[in-house]
């Protein structure tokens, strides 16, 4: 996608998920899971960490400083995947701001 | 090869009936009859058999299961035991009365489809007049209640060029996503492939047109689009493998890796009544016959995309070749690769009627069933 985002994700945006769609873990698979309208990911243990903290309240930046202090890793590297990740499922629906 | 991995979600084909009569109908050419149907009761083990074995949606779907008295019921059944329930509908006869009945069961999802967004070729295509209208109604209700709408449009060649318009539909329905589904052509669409296989040209037009409309609608309406396996050069990863992902329950209760499994001779499909979902899935020698690699002839058992398109799909290289357990011809690399090249070939050069979809005797063309409805 070359074009700018008709909702992109800031630093002081709040994000949650969007009605009808479900993030739970799975009993039979052990795992956690997306369930949405036409749509089921499996996500990996990262992106499990990042929409564990996709609550409604707290703002992208806040996401970020949180994995930021939990894995002493440079904020703008980890910044710049979870704004990617983030982006990626608001423009799929799954997310809003 | 790894271990076989539960299936992610289920197709619940409830009923073969149906007001609409598509002439690309995926159901197969003998449709089931009403009194051959599973009852609630029947249905309601299933979907708890289903969850428990690791299946996390369930389509409802048909034929038109709004036609079914239980539906509530079984999307009720369906989310208590932990589904994800979604309604493939032609919307047909949906009212606010049923939809408010079926939201508060727990239904999360509703995929509702159009044939064109002109009208008049909307309503024969469908083969009912009137129908258009009733889905535009069907749609508004479905935002009202405010359910996640996909607008669903099967594209052939005799709407294909009004893409830009169905995907303009689909953002004034207020829609969340359009899935633009080219026909596959086995059963009824097989039967009309010269009258639905578009030209190259309506396919280069109408793949520059979604993604186009991606970039501008991002945000506002997700287009799910796939090129048609007729103008591909590598196949596609039918249901993700066969017996990987996916289950189907026919009306009347057979289990198949696809919807369109039935067209294949030679393979005993169970029914529900006969073992658990749990044991066809991991024991059947219908589920086991084309599951990973160890099936496939060359050029497939040798190629690096074993693993990512599991030899294309098996109805489309038994629609075409006779044989199963071919490559699919959908493959570049495929032998009987010149029968799609006819197929297309035909498709330009004649123009034949629809045969509409029917219960039985569907192998004669009714004279009265193609006549506009304008």
């Amino acid at each position: 996608m070359t074009a700018e985002p008709r909702l992109p994700v800031e630093g002081d945006a709040v994000l949650r998920f969007a009605p009808h769609t479900r993030f739970r873990f799975d009993e039979v698979r052990q795992a956690w899971i997306v369930l949405a309208p036409e749509r089921l990911m499996l996500p990996d243990e990262q992106a499990v960490e990042i929409l564990q903290l996709i609550d409604g309240k707290r703002a992208v930046d806040d996401v970020i400083d949180e994995l930021a202090g939990r894995y002493d890793a440079p904020r703008d590297v980890i910044a710049g995947d979870v704004v990617k990740m983030l982006q990626d499922l608001v423009d799929k629906k799954v997310l809003r701001l | 090869m790894t271990a076989v991995e539960p299936p992610l979600a289920m197709l619940a084909e409830l009923t073969h009936r149906c007001p609409l009569r598509c002439p690309y109908c995926s159901n197969p050419l003998e449709l089931s009859r009403a009194s051959a149907e599973l009852d609630s009761e029947t249905w309601k083990r299933v979907l708890g058999e289903a969850a428990a074995l690791g299946v996390l949606q369930v389509h409802f779907s048909g034929g038109e299961p709004l036609v079914r008295r239980d539906l509530a019921d079984l999307v009720r059944h369906a989310a208590k035991v932990g589904l994800y329930g979604n309604l493939i509908t032609s919307g047909i006869n949906l009212d606010a009365g049923r939809l408010a009945e079926l939201v508060e069961a727990g239904l999360e999802h509703v995929q509702l489809s159009f044939q064109d967004a002109d009208i008049v070729s909307g309503d024969r295509i469908a083969g009912l007049p009137g129908s258009q209208e009733a889905k535009r109604r069907a749609a508004r209700l479905v935002r009202e209640a405010g359910l996640p709408l996909t607008v669903n449009a099967v594209v052939h060649r005799q709407n294909l060029d009004r893409l830009g318009e169905i995907i303009e539909l689909a953002v004034a329905l207020g829609a969340d996503r359009l899935e633009v589904a080219h026909v596959q052509y086995y059963g009824w669409a097989l039967r009309n492939r010269a009258a639905l296989l578009p030209s190259r040209e309506q396919l280069d037009a109408a793949t520059a047109a979604v993604e186009a409309a991606r970039t501008r609608l991002a945000g506002l309406l997700v287009i799910d689009y796939v090129l048609p396996d007729y103008y591909a050069h590598r196949p596609k990863a039918c249901m993700g493998g066969w017996g990987r992902r996916f289950l189907n329950v026919t009306p009347a209760g057979k289990v198949l890796p696809c919807h369109a499994a039935e067209t294949l001779t030679g393979l005993d499909f169970p029914t529900v009544a006969e073992a658990s979902l749990s044991e066809i899935w991991y024991r059947s020698s219908a589920f086991e016959r084309f599951r990973g690699t160890d099936w496939m002839p060359e050029p497939c058992r040798s190629c690096e995309r074993r693993e990512i398109d599991w030899g294309g799909c098996r109805c489309q290289a038994f629609a075409l070749t006779g044989d199963a357990a071919r490559t699919d011809p959908a493959c570049a690399l495929s032998p009987d690769r010149e029968l799609l090249v006819g197929a297309r070939a035909d498709a330009n050069e004649s123009a034949p009627d629809f045969v509409y979809r029917q219960h039985s005797a569907a192998s004669h063309r009714s004279p009265d069933l193609v006549s506009s409805p304008a």
